[in-house]
């Protein structure tokens, strides 16, 4: 494939978004309260649109007669290129949120960067999705702020799930070769510059939170080289199961 | 889940100029929150540009058992309307 290293940069940034869709869609129907699901089916529907978008721009690189879909429903669990952090279970709404959180602050940070991209679609794109990410980093760090500084109970559930989901995130600054080759050509973002500004800002609403930094210096990392938890399998399974039994499916 | 939150009522303007409208309403532990909710319960569609919260509680209403006694004698006073007025030809405009 000419491009594959844009191609591959494409995926690394697109299926991030499609596995976090893909998780808090699960809670479509499910959510803690009726407003609650809504916000949070809107913030999954709002990741699913921006990567419809990256696919189709992976799928014309391709070439090959490729579309969106195969590159959604038809690769194998170690060709998808998202963090270890967005394929973490629900488990909880603490951990949904901060799972989000965690997400949104690197998104932001991310998409304001993409815009000075050289690549015009890519900064097309970003500059659609900032709002809307802008809107879904609100949203989780109000509620971190309001459960951290809540009752005791729901104070101990966001520390817990800050705890457990903390060693993912130094990931979300990896830089694979695709990545490399794409900031030395200016289409990439160098991730590894957004990495102060994530923290502090990680910081300052956790502290508002009342919520500690867990100091472990020990990090997950593996998602990014196609490496994955134990959860992405199932995931896949789930997401993949209508177009492997039904190839060429359509609705 | 027991939602214990208080109820809030959503007002929308939809377009600069209009005014803002009762669209419904929803639960949210505070103001920030119950703003946030609205424009996720409410504006998925673009209905609006701009939002309104209040407190249901805040909110005096008045009791339908007195409609008869606030509202039945408006009735029969059609004279209250412009239109019940034969205008003189020479006014123009109006």
């Amino acid at each position: 494939m000419k491009n594959e290293n844009l191609y591959n940069y494409i995926l690394g940034v697109a299926d991030n978004s499609l596995i976090l869709g893909q998780r808090i869609g699960e809670l479509c129907g499910h959510g803690p309260s009726l407003e609650t699901d809504i916000a949070c089916t809107n913030v999954s529907l709002d990741l699913f649109g921006q990567v419809r978008s990256y696919y189709q721009y992976a799928a014309e690189i391709a070439g090959e007669g490729k579309t969106e879909d195969d590159i959604a429903f038809l690769r194998r669990e170690r060709q998808y290129k998202n963090v270890l952090l967005v394929e973490q279970p629900n488990t909880d709404f603490a951990y949904t949120i901060v799972r989000q959180f965690l997400f949104d602050v690197y998104h932001l940070l991310f998409l304001q960067e993409l815009q000075n991209s050289t690549d015009e679609t890519l900064v097309a794109i970003a500059k659609k999705s900032i709002k809307e990410v802008s809107y879904h980093e609100r949203f989780s760090s109000d509620w971190i702020k309001r459960l951290g500084d809540g009752t005791e109970v729901s104070h101990q559930k966001i520390q817990e799930a800050i705890n457990n989901l903390w060693t993912y995130t130094d990931e979300l600054f990896n830089q694979t070769d695709a990545d490399k080759a794409m900031v030395t050509a200016g289409v990439g973002v160098d991730v590894t510059s957004l990495k102060r500004k994530y923290y502090e800002t990680v910081t300052a609403v956790l502290e508002v939170a009342t919520i500690a930094i867990p100091e472990s210096k020990w990090f997950q990392k593996g998602g990014k080289n196609g490496v994955h938890t134990e959860h992405l399998g199932y995931m896949l399974s789930d997401m993949q199961y209508m177009q492997r039994t039904y190839p060429g499916m359509e609705w | 889940m027991k939602n214990n939150w208080p109820l809030w009522e959503v007002f929308i303007r939809s377009k600069n100029g209009l005014e803002h409208k009762h669209c419904g309403s929803l639960h949210a532990s505070d103001a920030e929150m119950a703003l946030e909710n609205a424009r996720d319960v409410y504006t998925r569609r673009l209905e609006g540009i701009s939002i309104w919260v209040v407190e249901s509680k805040d909110i005096t209403a008045s009791n339908p058992e007195n409609n008869g006694e606030l509202f039945e004698p408006a009735q029969d006073k059609v004279y209250r309307h412009p239109t019940f007025y034969k205008l003189p030809d020479e006014l123009k405009h109006m």
